[in-house]
């Protein structure tokens, strides 16, 4: 059988960055899971089968929380809304090949990132050149999952305010997101949203509750936010 | 939750994730999206970021010293740092450190 390990390398070289940024990430997220009384394997098998960075860190929220699986999954759908944009831009590149299931299903914003920005070689098999791709960037994820999960269990350090890590990464990728449109709209919409719910619902509604008035808020201020 | 109940969350958000991701290959591969799904398609990520920035900070009492000034301190160095740097990982790693410095050894 023919594995193209040409194509390997290829996407191996392209991988390196986001193997860095995976490897400490989910890393981070494995030590915050075990540092919240839940074993390893729980890890494990959720970067096997969800693979989305901020969801997973969120979710160690939503095990110590009361929020009932409606909540959960409306919450999953908002946060990672995104996404459902990426496709748009890969109809055709995942066209007609057997690991298509596979690569939807693998499609981070980083993996995508790298889909759309890194120019491919031409004389190379494509599809098993993103196939390679995807599949090394969340085997980065999980040996990251594993690697913090694991120390987290044998060495006790102290681990408070380590949580922090998803607030800095929500603070970067909003970071990013300004330097797409520079318009501050936006994010005095979420902020709005978010202090309005802080102080008028519950800490277990407050995400559902500021997703659903920041809606209200979009179509409210469609002419800014379209500027 | 009970670990019964940990285990459907995390197929529930499997199966949410799985959609977000699914979705365009399900419905545009022959016709154009409506207007409005790509207005909230292409507005909402800098919306949620800013709400999920307030969302991780919930828990933090604001009316007792010190007030989320460590918080709001290390958003503030996150932000610099990436804007200095614009590496993840530097920002995130650093903006960690500097908050878990803190609040373990700054009273």
């Amino acid at each position: 059988m023919d594995l193209h390990s040409r194509e390997f390398k290829i996407a191996f070289k392209t991988s390196i960055p986001v193997m860095m940024g995976y490897t400490v990430l989910g890393f981070a997220f494995g030590l915050l899971l075990i540092s919240s009384g839940k074993p390893w394997y729980i890890a494990l098998l959720m970067s096997i089968v969800i693979y989305a960075g901020a969801l997973q860190f969120l979710a160690v929220g939503f095990f110590s929380s009361k929020l009932g699986m409606i909540d959960i999954f409306i919450a999953s759908i908002m946060v990672n809304i995104r996404q459902s944009f990426y496709g748009l831009s890969l109809l055709k590149k995942f066209k007609k090949t057997k690991f298509k299931p596979y690569l939807i299903f693998a499609l981070t914003d980083e993996t995508y990132a790298l889909l759309t920005t890194i120019k491919e070689k031409e004389n190379i098999k494509k599809k098993w050149y993103y196939f390679y791709l995807s599949l090394l960037n969340q085997s980065y994820w999980i040996s990251g999952t594993l690697m913090g999960s694991i120390f987290g269990n044998s060495i006790h350090f102290n681990t408070k305010g380590l949580d922090f890590s998803l607030t800095a990464l929500f603070v970067v990728l909003a970071i990013e997101q300004y330097k797409k449109d520079k318009n501050l709209t936006p994010f005095f919409i979420g902020a709005f949203a978010s202090i309005v719910t802080f102080f008028v619902v519950s800490r277990e509604n407050m995400l559902l509750f500021a997703i659903l008035f920041s809606i209200v808020l979009m179509f409210l201020f469609k002419k800014r936010l379209e500027k | 939750m009970t670990q019964e109940k940990i285990y459907i969350a995390i197929t529930v958000m499997a199966v949410a994730n799985f959609l977000t991701r699914v979705f365009p290959f399900l419905f545009f591969i022959k016709h154009e999206p409506p207007k409005f799904i790509l207005f909230v398609e292409k507005s909402f990520p800098p919306i949620i970021m800013t709400i999920l920035i307030f969302y991780t900070l919930s828990g933090v009492n604001f009316t007792e010293a010190p007030y989320g000034t460590k918080e709001i301190a290390s958003i503030f160095f996150t932000a610099i740092v990436h804007c200095r740097f614009t590496n993840y990982l530097v920002s995130i790693f650093g903006g960690t450190i500097f908050y878990m410095f803190l609040v373990q050894f700054v009273n």
